[in-house]
């Protein structure tokens, strides 16, 4: 029998970047505030110490710092035709268990999504013609609109400590910046990160080719920062180990460095590791939720009730609660009916690899030190008569060099023997790779649902994932593909090895861990799960926050948006304590 | 759809593995479901190829066919040469063997519930053996056609035969039951790089053979001063997160790993690196107290 525990004001589900924004947000409003992680505590020390979190073998190769397919795992197909099976292991992408959740090992690659982005649908038709959106994509605008969440990815930015230089403040185009962004209140709380000798390459080649390279916005802290809520963040050492490593430094923009300090010493804050929330509990009308069920280590059920219960766990997670909970109206793909699981979309992202004359030492690196081109991403070209819509930008990231994993050797290089070991010996102090980083359209056969034969740890069906890429994508990356070998090319170099993705999609090598949808965000109940304010359409003290909110994804890195959405949805809910009604009537 | 044709080829009409033709297990399923738990997935679950099922799992995977099989294979894939130690010299096969013992061989915490089916190659990995399956139940397979075409086990080929056989092994192209070769390879060579440029700690890169190799002088912590000297070569001693001379895990998991298990042990490694003479990225020699 479950164990019955006192009610708590709110309960969040998860314990990552947006449980800890909610939880300071509204323990600050005076609420009392419950997190459940299903993984365990970590913290800088020790959990992420120089003495042994450098080690690719272990976090990176092994994942020992991810969640465990055992005890949670999707089933995926292609098509809706397929017989999906289970994601045995890891690979295209990699969610977290623990507090902190992905925020301990992104790569803190931070972006502002475009103005246009948030009303995809309404601008690609006006500009465009209703024709250029194809039968069966599924693309609609967000509800909220880049001037309102402007406030709110300041808010975000200067949490973190973000490190860049601002393109656009209040309409006034900076040089240095990105020309191409939206309008900023004032610059980045720090100035960039120091270039590296891949990045000093890239942007000389991509000015010679006429496009408008920048610095890349960084959570990698490149002076010390005492961030809003007064956490002290240290200088960022470009160790070379942030993507799928926690930060020794304190210098990368998780939990645990940015606000974690000033919430757990409050008296209204609590939150229980280890605890696997398995159901959303209702009222017997559906009409409210009444807390979660969650299962601790040794397989006990607790029940927690809540005034208030916030999805707070990664993006497709969010989205199996609510099926398993039977909460919201299932999405169908035959019908294109119901909200749940609808619209999923992901990240279409390719490579150009680059063997350079001039030794770039590669292994000095930071997760966010890059050069961006942006002149190809969102409606910031004409897109007329390429045959798709949306884009990407062009990088060059230095992430670390780490032997096993980044290798970015020519083309023609042997794969084993001798001829593998000469290339390794010659390339890898020169070699570097450049990524286009891709818009994904959402469609009607792109969803999530529950899987018919395969179960978890706890006995629910498997979340099952049918995607595919398509034709406007495929159009889209080998355009970004190619506007990126004209760069390589421009870079005085030894050989350039074009990787464009083609084909359909595959689970099994990493791509990005930007999971989008499932619970979209949107102004019409008929294709969103959540109102404008991340609060569920039919059941006002249920909220949804994450990258699960997305109605399609543009062709940034998700975290500054979630985290600017997660701060917009906050004061929402700080209305909704006083006036518990929903913040939009139908 | 390369995984299809071999799947219609072998008759599983409706795509599913049952227990393979040439193997007597009664359960194999059945076996396989609690694999992920059990300590005991290292047997074979009465696999009838002369080979009972083994005893409990010991610190060491290999038996003494395979440990010459893997010693034969790696020395292939990254071969001794002018520019330096090889796999074998490295210490690469005591890394698999190492690693195959322990929790990446008995795929701890990889999700193993039945039913197994193929799929596409987009599906990723569907077969219903751990790492340390595939590389028994492979390695018995490969011998046993290299005895069939060439007369001796894989390990007593010449190495032009050895090569052509990683080859065919690497184009899916030798029958190895329901193990598709490619997949048997791509285990091996994957295994084969990790030992070659992993941390020294887990046996591997010995002397920080790879390392050397490429000139990565190991996880240091700051590049502060030296991220802007563009095209300067970085000179430092090589070090490991065990120090100048590192130790090794003997179950093949780092010595903070959560998976430390019972009688973990220690082992100093061979390395010739002493705080009075380091060699550096350039080959230069440190004198000592300059760390």
């Amino acid at each position: 029998m479950a164990r019955k525990l006192p009610e708590v004001d709110v309960v969040l589900v998860g314990f990552g970047w947006t449980a800890s924004i909610i939880a300071q947000e509204l323990t600050e409003a005076g609420a009392n505030v419950l997190a459940l992680e299903r993984g365990g505590w970590r913290d800088t020390v020790p959990d992420f110490s120089v003495t042994h979190i450098q080690d690719e073998l272990r976090y990176a190769v092994r994942k020992q710092i991810f969640e465990e397919t055992q005890r949670s795992t999707l089933s995926f197909r292609n098509r809706p035709d397929q017989l999906a099976l289970p994601m045995r292991d890891l690979g295209s992408f990699l969610p977290a268990a623990g507090v902190g959740g992905a925020g301990v090992h992104w790569n803190g690659q931070n972006w502002r999504f475009l103005p246009t982005d948030f009303l995809l649908r309404t601008h690609s038709e006006q500009r465009y013609g209703k024709k250029a959106i194809p039968d069966g994509m599924t693309i609609q605008d967000w509800g909220v609109t880049y001037e309102q969440l402007e406030p709110y990815y300041d808010k975000w930015e200067y949490l973190c400590g973000i490190s860049g230089k601002a393109g656009n403040i209040g309409g006034a185009i900076q040089p240095g910046g990105n020309p191409f962004e939206g309008p900023r209140r004032r610059e980045y709380p720090l100035p960039p990160l120091k270039r590296c000798a891949a990045t000093e390459l890239f942007d000389k080649a991509a000015r010679e080719v006429g496009f408008h390279p920048f610095p890349a916005p960084a959570a990698n802290t490149s002076r010390p920062y005492r961030n809003t809520l007064g956490v002290q963040m240290g200088q960022c050492t470009f160790c070379g180990y942030c993507e799928w490593f926690g930060c020794a430094n304190y210098s990368k923009a998780s939990p645990q460095s940015t606000i974690l300090p000033v919430l757990l010493k409050k008296d209204n804050f609590s939150f229980r590791t280890h605890a696997n929330v398995v159901r959303v509990l209702t009222d017997s009308a559906g009409k409210r939720a009444t807390g979660v069920v969650y299962v601790d280590q040794d397989g006990k059920e607790y029940i927690q009730p809540a005034q208030m219960v916030v999805l707070c766990a990664f993006a497709q997670h969010n989205v199996h609660l609510l099926l398993v909970s039977k909460i919201g109206t299932p999405y169908d793909p035959a019908s294109a009916t119901g909200v749940v699981g609808r619209n999923y979309a992901y990240q279409l992202s390719s490579d150009v690899n680059v063997t350079c004359k001039e030794r770039l030492n590669p292994f000095m690196g930071a997760g966010a030190l890059g050069q961006v081109v942006d002149d190809f991403n969102g409606d910031n070209f004409d897109h007329t008569g390429k045959g798709f819509i949306g884009g990407g930008y062009i990088a060059l990231w230095n992430t670390g060099g780490r032997p096993i994993l980044q290798q970015y050797l020519p083309e023609g290089t042997p794969k084993w023997g001798g001829g593998w070991k000469k290339a390794l010996h010659e390339d890898y102090l020169y070699s570097t790779h450049m990524q286009c980083h891709g818009a994904v359209m959402s469609y009607r056969n792109n969803y999530l649902d529950l899987d018919p034969t395969y179960t978890d740890d706890y006995g629910n069906p498997l979340l099952r994932l049918t995607f595919d890429f398509y034709d406007n994508e495929h159009a889209m990356s080998k355009f970004l593909t190619d506007r990126a070998t004209d760069i390589a090319r421009a870079i005085p170099n030894r050989g350039i090895n074009p990787k464009p993705r083609k084909g359909h999609y595959s689970i099994v090598p990493y791509q990005t861990t930007h999971n989008t949808g499932g619970a979209a965000m949107g102004a019409d109940p008929r294709t969103s799960f959540v109102n404008p304010f991340l609060q569920a359409w039919d059941m006002p003290n249920l909220w949804v926050m994450g990258a699960s909110v997305f109605p399609q994804n543009p062709g940034y890195n998700p975290t500054g948006t979630v985290g600017a959405l997660a701060f917009w949805a906050a004061d929402a809910m700080k209305r909704y304590m006083k006036n518990p009604q929903p913040l939009v009537q139908v | 759809m390369k995984k299809i044709e071999r799947m219609d080829k072998r008759n599983h009409m409706d795509g599913e593995i049952g227990a393979a033709e040439d193997c007597a297990s009664p359960s194999r399923r059945s076996f396989l479901v609690g694999a992920a738990f059990i300590s005991s997935s290292l047997l074979l679950g009465g696999c009838s190829h002369g080979e009972s099922t083994r005893g409990p799992v010991s610190p060491h995977f290999f038996g003494p066919d395979e440990g010459n099989f893997v010693r034969a294979a790696v020395d292939r894939l990254i071969p001794k040469d002018g520019l330096g130690p090889g796999a074998v010299e490295a210490g690469v096969d005591a890394f698999i063997d190492a690693q195959l013992a322990g929790p990446f061989g008995q795929a701890v915490g990889i999700y193993m519930q039945a039913p197994f089916h193929l799929g596409d190659e987009e599906q990723g990995y569907q077969l219903p053996f751990t790492p340390a399956q595939v590389y028994r139940l492979g390695i018995q397979r490969v011998d046993a056609h290299c005895r069939k075409q060439f007369g001796g086990a894989f390990a007593q080929l010449k190495p032009d035969q050895q090569d052509a056989i990683l080859h065919e092994l690497e184009g899916g192209k030798i029958d190895l039951g329901e193990i598709p070769s490619d997949d048997f390879f791509g285990l091996l060579w994957q295994n084969t790089k990790e030992g070659f440029l992993a941390d020294p700690i887990y046996g591997g890169n010995r002397d920080f053979a790879g390392w050397k190799l490429i000139g990565y002088s190991g996880p240091r912590y700051n590049y502060l001063d030296d991220v802007g000297n563009f095209g300067k070569p970085y000179e430092r001693p090589y070090v490991s997160l065990g120090g100048t001379s590192p130790v090794m895990c003997r179950f093949g998991d780092s010595p903070t790993g959560r998976f430390r298990g019972p009688g973990c042990e220690y082992a100093r490694m061979p390395a010739k690196t002493h705080y009075d003479a380091l060699t550096t990225t350039t080959g230069k020699v440190w004198p000592a107290g300059t760390l």
